[in-house]
């Protein structure tokens, strides 16, 4: 049988010379090669694939040192899934808490609330970020995946959300202009369009307001920093704010951006733009500074921490274990700012895995805890649980089972 | 181009046509304003040419300026062969650095490797059939068809599709490298046919007939002769077909999903890609730095991470396009009918 | 090496090989069909719900999408293909005529040495990932862009489509068509420059003998040559302009409107951009939701396509 080498002479007679004889020597060679390359190079990867872990900086580990429970090390892969608005606070999580359990992998993707609980309900993930507490629904549903009894929720992250605007010669960094929240709803429902507006003047006699239109810029993404929001305009200004509380922005004004990113971009590319977004991310734009009382509060953890503690926990919410803050937005709490979002954190009281139950208790426990929220305060801007609001949550954290 | 050479005929006479009936020779020489005119319309023309292809070439450049100035800010060696665990906020790392991207280099050559792997043989063996087996039939002409559809489907949909796929075959919640492979392959799978079907189509028919008349098989053929004359061709259109998915962000945020340390397991686990990795630090945008720390806390590290990240990415992509080409280059057919 | 040996020995060894070959080949070629019945076939599994299901439960989805605008899957879904189509036309109808143009003045009037170095760079240009021109747009170009729509907006109002006040930022259907048309502008270019170069020579020479100017050649010889190529380009640039996510949904600011107000923000939105917004927050409904629409996306591509290359064979023929 004839056979197509290029070496052997006799094959190359038959043939245009140009193609074969240079060709396929060279491509066997270069194959060989490439087949080399490639196996080195999966073996790089692998080799790669151990080091590249960044140990834990010694400023953060003594700080995750010091909560050193007397609890056994845990160990093991754990995966958590959920709201982005948590993103910097678990990063920040889970480097401290791995410098103390240094055998624990955890990984956190910030696909969204509404993804995160979907995939927890599945039984993928430990543990569910999400800034919208659990719905009846899903309680119900969480029966299946937890080893017995449901799914309960537990506020971990609470961070205040500001109102930022753009506008020349009155804005920068710790700028503040002061609203009610009657003239906060006006403007996001579009009814106030102009910066020089009567109901702003008068708030702010000593600034010197441009007349300058009022651009609305609000997240284009479902999302629960303007479902917090939202809630908080609804509940000051009911006549101002009629429609139906969603996590999507409801009405037609003004411009729509996606994510944080989005809307603090949007806001600081234009003159006389409006926004509201996680205050950690506000950098040199001006904040308003929110009325509560007779007093105008402009946003900080610590005036956050204080409406929490001011709101009563939800007893509609059904299943048990369950810690839900129904944020008293109207409070007249001296110093507080009630414009805040609640993120929790969804487990269940049992798991299928023992492991898996140590390391949620383990977990939550560190995160709760007086380090865990000063580490998310430091990094994250968030603030820090208070100790009667800390003292609710250990007692469903305690009903984890870890047998 | 006949139709050409009418439509030529019919612009110089067009004036002409009214006053037909008398034939005036004369007429059809160019009267001097009339060439002036032709040749303020080619100097018009060329200048307008020229003009677009200035405005065009000013956002392309700018976007590759932004990306290299903010890029290589950030990128350094740390940058390169550590991962995001452990880093906190916007405070260095014990190596120096500020994380890295090593995981998402990983991630994006296993996924896109992945990728490769179900892509290239389905794609080769598509393209032997169309045009080896059933050049010009009918059912050949379907598939061409689909494959001209397949090459249109938006990658966000070849995403929903691995994620339906994997949600209802394997069970929800689903994340690995792997899934976010199919989805690429998807999008890679008509490149790939389309590339290989132009170099099947070049490889001179002398030589399939000589080895037909030599007795060989028709699959010996095609192994041995006819994949092997296109060769370099069809890798450099491999190579190209990577270039196009190893960018993509869409489908892989809902596939392979998200983590900050490295996965080399293609099969279990989340994996992070490069574009993922840019498009995640782009969302946070900043970091706090806590009122203690030391001057070296960055709070806009997570753009300049992004930037740095985009840099990489754009390398990549430019060195595999540049390998396509010298292949392509280097090993070319140079029979030409 | 020494399998090969052993079939050398046997003379007429590659019968069974053969047939397998062929039916492997023909396999991958039914593949094709089997994959794009299978996009078709779990999407519309996974959408199933939205179709049969609870349809009270889908209104109450579709309006905590929309914050009430729609209440069914078509109010939905049609303004959102309506601004697909809409942004992807306008950034073809901007690609189309810069990339013919940097084509002619690669293959035509630039000298040598110049054509190879801006052939390259447009090549690499093609393969610079989306999410990238996304961040370029949204940082850079979205400022940079304002003064000129609001010129356009101040001077051009009168027409319909650029009806004013321009959007500022600029985050409208009008920025994100011209970063689109970024996108698409390599692609288009690379294959219409190779349509062109491919020109034969001979025709060129003939025009330019009969004292045709630059401009008239190119008329005459050029650009019929490439037409077809070039039809089958934009095509290739529409699909990738429909599809595309992650640039749009990077800067457009989003709304649900049969408009064609494309210098205000908050009209349009496209659908891939809005399965990419929606996603993450939306519940196991809301997903069957998003991927219905992303089916319609499927649908449309398909359409796009077919027509394209019944234009090609036409154009062609």
């Amino acid at each position: 049988m004839f056979m197509m080498r290029g070496g052997s002479p006799e094959a190359q007679g038959g043939f245009p010379p140009d193609v074969i004889s240079e060709g396929f020597e060279d491509m066997r060679k270069n194959l060989l090669v490439r087949s080399i390359a490639a196996v080195s190079g999966v073996a790089m990867l692998a080799a790669l694939g151990a080091c590249g872990n960044n140990e834990p900086a010694s400023g953060s580990s003594n700080a995750a040192g010091k909560s050193a429970s007397s609890a056994e090390k845990i160990s093991g892969e754990f995966q958590g899934a959920g709201a982005s608005s948590q993103q910097s606070a678990v990063e920040a999580w889970i480097a401290s808490y791995q410098a103390q359990n240094p055998d624990a992998k955890i990984s956190y993707n910030p696909s969204g609330s509404g993804a995160g609980v979907s995939t927890f309900l599945t039984g993928a993930t430990a543990w569910a970020g999400s800034d919208a507490s659990l719905s009846d629904d899903e309680v119900q549903q969480s029966s299946k995946v937890c080893a017995s009894g449901t799914a309960f929720d537990v506020p971990v992250y609470i961070s205040p959300i500001a109102i930022v605007f753009n506008l020349k010669g009155v804005s920068g960094k710790d700028k503040h202009l002061n609203l009610d929240g009657e003239t906060i709803a006006k403007i996001f429902d579009g009814k106030i369009t102009k910066w020089n507006d009567d109901a702003i003047k008068q708030q702010n006699p000593k600034v010197d307001l441009p007349d300058t239109a009022i651009t609305v810029v609000h997240r284009s993404d479902k999302s629960g920093t303007t479902k917090n929001f939202l809630s908080y305009v609804k509940d000051v200004a009911p006549d101002n704010w009629s429609y139906d509380l969603s996590e999507n922005w409801p009405n037609e004004v003004g411009q729509g951006a996606k994510g944080t990113d989005g809307v603090i971009n949007t806001v600081s590319q234009a003159d006389g733009t409006i926004g509201y977004a996680d205050a950690s991310k506000a950098g040199d734009l001006g904040t308003v500074a929110v009325k509560v009382g007779e007093k105008y509060v402009p946003y900080s953890a610590e005036a956050a921490a204080k409406v929490v503690d001011a709101s009563p926990l939800d007893d509609t919410a059904k299943g048990d274990n369950r810690v839900v803050v129904k944020l008293d937005h109207a409070t007249k709490a001296d110093g507080a700012y009630p414009v805040v979002l609640v993120s929790y954190d969804v487990v269940c009281p049992t798991y299928k895995d023992a492991n898996t139950a140590k390391f949620v208790k383990s977990w939550l426990t560190y995160v709760i805890s007086e380090d865990g929220q000063q580490v998310a305060a430091d990094n994250a801007g968030s603030a820090p649980m208070s100790d009667t609001l800390r003292a609710k949550v250990t007692k469903s954290i305690d009903a984890i089972e870890t047998k | 181009m006949m139709s050409a050479s009418q439509e030529y005929a019919q612009a110089a006479g067009e004036s002409l046509m009214k006053d037909a009936p008398v034939i005036d020779f004369d007429k059809f020489q160019p009267t001097r304003s009339m060439i002036a005119r032709r040749k303020r319309k080619d100097v018009a023309m060329g200048a307008l040419i020229s003009v677009a292809f200035i405005v065009a070439l000013i956002p392309l450049f700018s976007v590759l300026w932004t990306t290299i100035a903010n890029g290589v800010k950030r990128l350094n060696l740390n940058f390169l062969s550590y991962n995001m665990s452990g880093v906190i906020g916007g405070q260095p790392t014990a190596s120096g650095g500020y994380g890295g991207i090593q995981h998402a280099i990983i991630g994006t050559l296993e996924i896109t490797f992945g990728a490769l792997v179900i892509s290239v043989p389905i794609g080769i063996m598509c393209s032997v059939f169309l045009i080896e087996y059933s050049r010009g039939g009918k059912f050949a002409k379907a598939i061409g068809l689909l494959v001209d559809v397949m090459s249109g489907v938006p990658s966000i949909v070849a995403g929903l599709f691995a994620f339906s796929m994997f949600t209802i075959l394997v069970g929800p919640g689903t994340f690995n490298g792997f899934e976010g492979s199919v989805a690429l392959s998807l999008l890679m799978i008509p490149t790939v046919v389309k590339s290989s079907e132009e170099m099947l189509k070049i490889v001179p028919n002398d030589l399939r007939e000589a080895s037909y008349a030599l007795g060989v098989t028709k699959q010996r053929t095609i192994t041995k002769i006819v994949l092997r004359t296109a060769l370099p061709g069809i890798v450099s259109g491999v190579i190209l077909a990577i270039a196009r998915v190893v960018g993509e962000t869409a489908p892989l945020l809902m596939t392979a999903g998200y983590i900050s340390t490295t996965n080399v397991n293609l099969f279990s686990g989340q994996m992070t890609t490069l574009p993922v990795y840019v498009y995640q630090e782009y969302s946070k945008l900043k970091v706090a730095c806590p009122a203690h720390a030391s001057a070296a806390c960055v709070t806009d590290i997570p753009m300049q991470r992004a930037w740095a990240a985009a840099l990489v990415l754009i390398v990549i992509v430019l060195i595999l396009n540049l390998i396509g080409r010298l292949v392509a280059r280097v090993f070319a057919v140079k029979a030409e009918r | 090496m020494s399998s090969e040996k052993s079939t050398l020995d046997q003379p007429v060894g590659g019968k069974s090989a053969d047939k397998i070959f062929k039916w492997i080949a023909f396999a991958c070629g039914a593949l094709i069909l089997v994959v794009l019945a299978a996009v078709f076939l779990f999407l519309f599994f996974r959408a199933w719900p939205l179709i049969g299901g609870d349809q009270n439960a889908n209104r109450a989805t579709i309006e905590s999408f929309t914050g009430g605008k729609a209440h069914n899957f078509w109010q939905y879904v049609g303004p959102l293909a309506f601004g697909t189509v809409l942004v992807a036309a306008l950034a073809l109808l901007i690609a189309f005529f810069v990339s013919v143009g940097i084509a002619l003045f690669i293959s035509q009037y630039a000298p040598k040495g110049l054509a190879t170095a801006l052939s390259m760079i447009v090549d690499l240009l093609a393969a610079i990932p989306s999410v990238i021109y996304g961040l370029w747009g949204g940082i850079v170009l979205v400022p940079a862009i304002y003064p000129f729509w609001n010129w356009v907006a101040k001077y051009l109002g009168w027409i319909p489509l650029f009806k004013g006040p321009a959007a500022n930022p600029a985050r409208t259907v009008a920025t994100v068509a011209v970063v689109l048309a970024v996108m698409i502008l390599p692609i288009i270019t690379s294959m219409a420059r190779d349509v062109y170069l491919q020109t034969p020579r001979l025709q060129q020479e003939a025009a330019l003998a009969l004292g045709a100017t630059k401009w008239e050649m190119i008329k005459l010889a050029v650009l019929p040559f490439g037409k077809s190529g070039v039809v089958s380009a934009s095509m290739l640039g529409l699909g990738r302009a429909l599809g595309e996510t992650m640039a749009v949904l990077m800067i457009l600011s989003p709304g649900l409107h049969y408009s064609f107000k494309i210098l205000q923000a908050s009209q349009n939105q496209t659908i891939a951009a809005n399965i990419a917004a929606q996603y993450p927050e939306a519940n196991s409904l809301g997903v069957s939701t998003l991927i219905a629409t992303g089916l319609v996306l499927f649908l449309i591509t398909f359409i796009v396509n077919f027509i394209a290359r019944k234009i090609t064979q036409k154009v062609s023929a």
